[in-house]
């Protein structure tokens, strides 16, 4: 399992209730579901991956997170997970502003484009840093709005989100992800 | 013998109110059913059929003699398993395979009722099958599952008996049936009437039968149930057993003999009265609207699981209708699941070999089954 993964269930309460948003082929929703609460549901844009959810026993909703989230009443989560996908949305901005809306909390996981690497990379080859969470190179990747944890905490207060836990001990410089925990 | 002594049939002694305002009683409820309820009774699932299906869902129909019409998804080790669990099928009301329909008779006038039969909607269906579970005994259901006209049964069911059942899926339908699909179905009832020997209904007491009315309904029902792509890959232009065109208005193209055949052997094994009913029932099914334009609340009382499915190659019952019971329940925050299956099949995907939809309903389930004593469902 993906170590971020841990710290993500980590965060969440005991039996609240939970909606992940592309939930991939529920990894994360069934390390969930088996120990923290039986309350998750997601929703994934692949087919494939949608079946791979029902397979384990998953709820899913095939859909779009960029269009599907608005169906959800406010507050009707107690937390919203987005795992690595915010930067391949095409409007990232609205996504963040439907998670807040769906959900009491959002759990927001980015590849950290300030991480050390990523710098030396762009800084010695010229090139476009392509790491463990970038792998892609710039004519193939599905990431449109690459962002790093400075960049991120830098917009939430401008739009006043709080940041309830921020990266938990990770830092721009020496941490490829970033985590956090935000709620308007 | 009369075909209706292969059926198994009960006649429910209560009297039904329809929605029509008229009121039935002592009825028959033709059904099938298949594996065994166990100890617990906590593995039966009531299979709805569509417009023309009957009980015989699986195995070899006895009146037909063909495989019953979900065979693909019902039986032994396949996606419904019939090792696993009870499965039951009734005919519905309306029909004309045993259950109380416009072939039966009238016990005003001791005639075949014909178009004397009352008018009756999906929710009268569902609530006579409702009947047949107390005479089965089961208090409750694992699963209700159905395609078209049986989603449409699925979410009537579970609105009226919002605890009768763990989980559900409706595959390939509506809430609402459209304008589309109402027009559709008109075309086939009209087919139908205008066959002089339709009679206004009173065919069968005049030995009669408006089997080219019937048949041509079949045929453009047909169509609406396949895609075009599906339709151009298996015919294309494609010439029946002959080299050339004849310059005639016989069946020069396969498509046009298939569809022929298709509705010749329709009339061989359905009523056209029952078609006249049925269609109707479709159109008159407006769950948003009896709960006055909130489809949400048809479910407010309901902690089912649901489960639904639909397909991208369905015109008929395209995805963002069946999208719409999917947004009702999420604003509820309901437990629902969706997918849409890709297929070229077009509307009669769910009756066809789709692994990836057999494979999501027999995961749904088998699953589903491992946790209903859990709390959650």
């Amino acid at each position: 399992m993906k170590k971020e993964f841990n710290i993500i269930a980590n965060l969440i309460e005991t039996n609240s209730k939970v909606l992940d948003v592309g939930c991939g082929d529920g990894e994360l929703m069934d390390y969930i579901y088996n120990n923290i609460t039986k309350d998750i549901r997601g929703i994934e844009i692949s087919k494939k991956n949608v079946q791979k959810c029902i397979e384990r026993g998953l709820t899913v909703i095939e859909g779009d997170a960029e269009k599907d989230l608005k169906q959800f009443p406010d507050s009707s989560f107690e937390y919203v997970i987005l795992s690595q996908t915010l930067q391949a949305f095409l409007d990232p901005e609205n996504v963040i502003n439907e998670l807040l809306r769906v959900g009491k909390k959002a759990i927001v996981t980015i590849p950290n484009f300030g991480f050390w690497k990523v710098r030396l990379h762009l800084l010695f080859k010229g090139t476009m840093p392509i790491t463990k969470n970038l792998p892609n190179e710039w004519y193939n990747t599905p990431n449109l709005h690459m962002c790093s944890i400075k960049d991120f905490e830098n917009y939430c207060n401008k739009r006043n989100i709080k940041i309830n836990s921020s990266n938990l001990g990770y830092k721009n410089l020496f941490s490829d992800l970033g985590i956090f925990i935000i709620e308007k | 013998m009369n075909k209706l002594d292969k059926v198994k049939r009960i006649v429910i002694q209560k009297t039904l109110k329809l929605d029509c305002g008229k009121s039935i009683s002592n009825f028959p409820i033709a059904y099938e059913t298949y594996g065994r309820l166990n100890e617990n009774k906590d593995n039966a699932i009531l299979v709805f059929h569509a417009l023309t299906g009957d009980q015989f869902a699986s195995g070899v129909n006895p009146v037909t003699n063909k495989e019953g019409w979900w065979s693909y998804a019902v039986g032994s080790g396949k996606a419904i398993d019939t090792n696993k669990y009870f499965v039951i099928c009734a005919n519905v009301l309306g029909g004309c395979m045993g259950s109380y329909g416009p072939s039966d008779i009238n016990p005003e006038n001791k005639k075949i009722f014909g178009t004397d039969f009352p008018v009756i909607t999906i929710n009268d269906m569902v609530n006579a099958q409702y009947e047949l579970l107390a005479h089965l005994k089961i208090e409750k259901l694992f699963s209700v599952i159905g395609g078209s006209m049986g989603g449409m049964q699925v979410l009537q069911f579970i609105s009226n008996f919002p605890d009768k059942s763990h989980t559900a899926i409706p595959i390939a339908c509506t809430a609402s049936h459209s304008a589309q699909n109402i027009a559709l179905n008109e075309l086939g009832r009209q087919s139908i009437m205008a066959d002089s020997d339709w009679q206004n209904g009173f065919y069968e007491e005049k030995n009669k039968s408006p089997a080219k009315g019937l048949s041509v309904a079949r045929m453009a029902a047909h169509i609406t149930y396949l895609s075009k792509k599906g339709l151009q890959e298996k015919f294309g232009r494609k010439l029946q057993e002959r080299d050339d065109l004849k310059f005639s208005f016989d069946a020069d193209f396969q498509i046009e003999s298939y569809l022929r055949y298709q509705g010749s052997v329709f009339v061989d094994r359905f009523d056209a009265n029952s078609y006249l009913y049925i269609t109707r029932a479709m159109d008159y099914f407006d769950l948003t609207k009896q709960f006055n334009g909130n489809l949400s609340k048809a479910f407010q009382k309901s902690n089912t699981k649901f489960f639904i499915i639909s397909f991208t190659s369905d015109w008929l019952y395209p995805t963002a209708e069946n999208r719409e019971i999917v947004i009702a329940l999420n604003s509820l925050g309901k437990d629902v699941g969706f997918v849409e299956i890709k297929s070229d099949k077009g509307h009669d995907s769910f009756l066809l070999d789709v692994p990836d939809f057999l494979n999501a309903v027999k995961n749904f389930l088998n699953t589903s089954y491992g946790k209903i004593n859990e709390k959650r469902i």
